[in-house]
């Protein structure tokens, strides 16, 4: 530590004298594993002070979905007839949609934060290559799950109400959130692979925004044309936006059901996908990390 | 033996729907201890390349490098633990606050918590920022952020530093400030690799120079050295009117022991010359007689800008100039 101590100004001439006789510095002795999480938090600190310092993070995971209950609810609410009411029945559709554009922004900060130049830093930095996409990941997590929080007392404010249990109530938003997180990784590896962060925002628009309607998210789909109601049942969305109903309790008994076995069985679907994403998306994504400096 | 020592370096581009870009065609470098070495080259000359390769950023297609005994290429993590980088590539968080963005990178070096506060707030004040180190960095100046920048590459008090482009972009007051604070650092014994497209900056900071081109070194050493390859003196022009250029162009050719070289569209000419003091005066005598008005003519020893000019056949500056205008 001493090898601190000796740098330092050196006098009235203002000269400066940074390294001196003194030392390179050493890294405190530590594991592999301790490292490798102490990293992983830096790399999410800086992300969570990201949230804080720029307006239009905090305006989007706020803001936006607490403008999207309300829209729907008095714009689409008076339409729509459901059995339970259509607040209740919109409510995980909202969750849905915003978690799954909220993991987007793992896509856009990578692909920015490339083009910035504070990947090359960090590479020049003895730390962990996966710890920088935990961190991005870990980022999006948190927006999503302030997102949930002002979505859910919004929700709630309109008359919106867990029929389930609170176990039900915890499974549904973990599971929410979970998917949400490893869409974060496929979203992280795309960012890594264009040129530019507005690609990101504009190809996640063109492909999240049919995604998520043509899905049972803001409407009954047994009357969509039969192209469409397919699709929608065999939509990953859909089975996101049945699991949080179902868990929430907000599925009154007479809902219909589609016929696919990913409508038959939401959870699991929901769980496989969750499996699927993290399998090839963390690993491709580190790999991808890696080879940054190889093309 | 070279504390630095890059051999044969060779890496290519292949962009799209174009030829084979060369981006270093078999560069060789050698970097003694303690001292400072300047790349000095235009834009997409291999400056960059070399110091990303030296980085670990990216790896050659062929060649190898080693610093202080340790192979760049097969054993990256221990290289990063023993250099600072900075420039124009590895930038500095720009939702962090100076103080943020020193501590963040001491923890990326696992130096603990307590270490790299300490360490921030040693550099914040070595670098003169402690009114600003609270500011989010995005709000800085040029001159402030490549402060926090070179501040960034020191945290550890690496013993090799690689400053890529440390002054480009900055006004001639903040660029004389950084080189300052760059020549105090060197003075304490960092070996240091640093890149410019101003042949000033070269001779002012840089204790030996390699001339890149085309990805390769065209040519090393001092600058005094460097410019007494070039040999010579110069007599140099300044006409008020660029209009008769050809008949300036003729008159230099019969008087010079070289080509005779425009510059500032064709109002400044510098030609080499084996008898300076007769030569000026023919020339001169000449000039005046075909009725050109001089703003200014004398004799010169050569400066890097002829070096460059010789090794490469365009000026340094006006190369970077329409890089930039092309990009």
């Amino acid at each position: 530590m001493s090898t601190v101590d000796s740098s330092g100004t050196r006098g009235a001439g203002g000269g400066l004298d940074a390294r001196g006789a003194s030392a390179t510095l050493q890294p405190e002795p530590g594991t592999a594993i301790g490292r490798f999480l102490s990293d992983g938090w830096i790399a999410t600190r800086r992300n969570l002070m990201k949230i804080i310092r720029v307006p239009d993070i905090l305006v989007f995971t706020l803001l936006q979905p607490i403008m999207f209950v309300l829209l729907f609810t008095f714009v689409f609410g008076a339409a729509i007839d459901v059995p339970g009411g259509y607040t209740s029945f919109l409510m995980a559709g909202i969750f849905a949609q915003t978690v799954v554009f909220g993991s987007t922004y793992s896509g856009s900060a990578m692909a920015q934060d490339l083009k910035d130049g504070i990947i090359d830093r960090f590479r020049t930095l003895p730390m962990s290559g996966a710890a920088v996409l935990v961190g991005r990941t870990n980022g999006d997590l948190v927006i999503n799950g302030l997102s949930m929080l002002v979505m859910m007392g919004t929700g709630w404010l309109v008359g919106w109400r867990v029929e389930s249990s609170f176990l039900g109530f915890l499974a549904g938003v973990v599971l929410l959130l979970l998917f949400a997180y490893a869409f974060s990784w496929l979203m992280a590896f795309l960012g890594m692979s264009v040129r530019s962060p507005e690609i990101i925002n504009n190809v996640s628009f063109l492909v999240l925004f049919p995604l998520t309607f043509i899905s049972n998210a803001f409407v009954p789909t047994e009357n969509l044309p039969t192209p469409l109601r397919i699709f929608s049942e065999w939509n990953p969305v859909s089975a996101l936006v049945q699991s949080a109903r179902e868990l929430f309790g907000n599925v009154p008994a007479g809902t219909p059901v589609g016929d696919a076995w990913t409508a038959q069985n939401p959870i699991l679907t929901v769980l496989i996908g969750i499996a699927v994403l993290l399998v090839i998306f963390v690993p491709l994504s580190i790999a991808k990390f890696a080879a940054l400096g190889k093309k | 033996m070279p504390f630095i020592e890059a051999s044969d370096l060779v890496k290519t581009y292949t962009p799209k729907g174009a030829p084979v870009v060369r981006a270093l065609d078999g560069l060789s470098l050698q970097v003694p201890q303690g001292t400072v070495t300047a790349l000095l080259g235009p834009n997409r000359a291999g400056k960059t390349t070399t110091v990303k390769v030296l980085t670990t950023l990216t790896s050659p297609d062929s060649g190898s490098a080693i610093i202080d005994g340790v192979d760049v290429l097969a054993e990256p993590e221990r290289v990063r633990r023993m250099i600072g980088a900075s420039g124009q590539y590895a930038a500095v968080d720009e939702n962090l606050t100076g103080f943020e963005n020193l501590e963040m990178v001491g923890r990326l070096y696992h130096l603990g918590a307590k270490r790299a506060k300490e360490r921030a707030r040693e550099l914040i004040e070595l670098f003169d920022l402690v009114e600003a180190q609270n500011r989010v960095v995005k709000g800085f100046s040029g001159g402030m952020r490549r402060r926090i920048d070179l501040a960034g590459a020191l945290v550890i008090n690496p013993p090799v530093l690689f400053l890529d482009e440390p002054t480009t972009g900055l006004d001639p007051r903040s660029r004389l400030a950084l080189w300052d604070v760059i020549e105090s650092l060197v003075s304490g014994g960092t070996t240091v690799l640093l890149t410019t497209q101003y042949l000033e900056e070269a001779d002012r900071l840089a204790d030996s120079i390699s001339v890149i081109d085309g990805g390769r070194v065209i040519a090393e050493g001092t600058a005094d050295e460097l410019k007494a390859s070039v040999g010579g003196q110069r007599v140099a022009l300044t006409l008020v009117e660029a209009d008769e250029t050809e008949v300036v162009r003729g008159i230099l050719q019969r008087y010079g022991s070289g080509e005779p070289v425009p510059s500032n569209e064709g109002k400044t000419w510098v030609v080499p010359v084996d008898d300076g003091p007769t030569a000026l005066s023919r020339i001169v005598g000449e000039v005046t007689a075909a009725g050109i008005a001089l703003h200014d003519a004398g004799m010169r020893r050569p400066t890097l800008d002829d070096v460059f000019l010789q090794l490469t056949g365009h000026a340094a500056e006006d190369a970077a100039e329409d890089e930039k205008g092309a990009a």
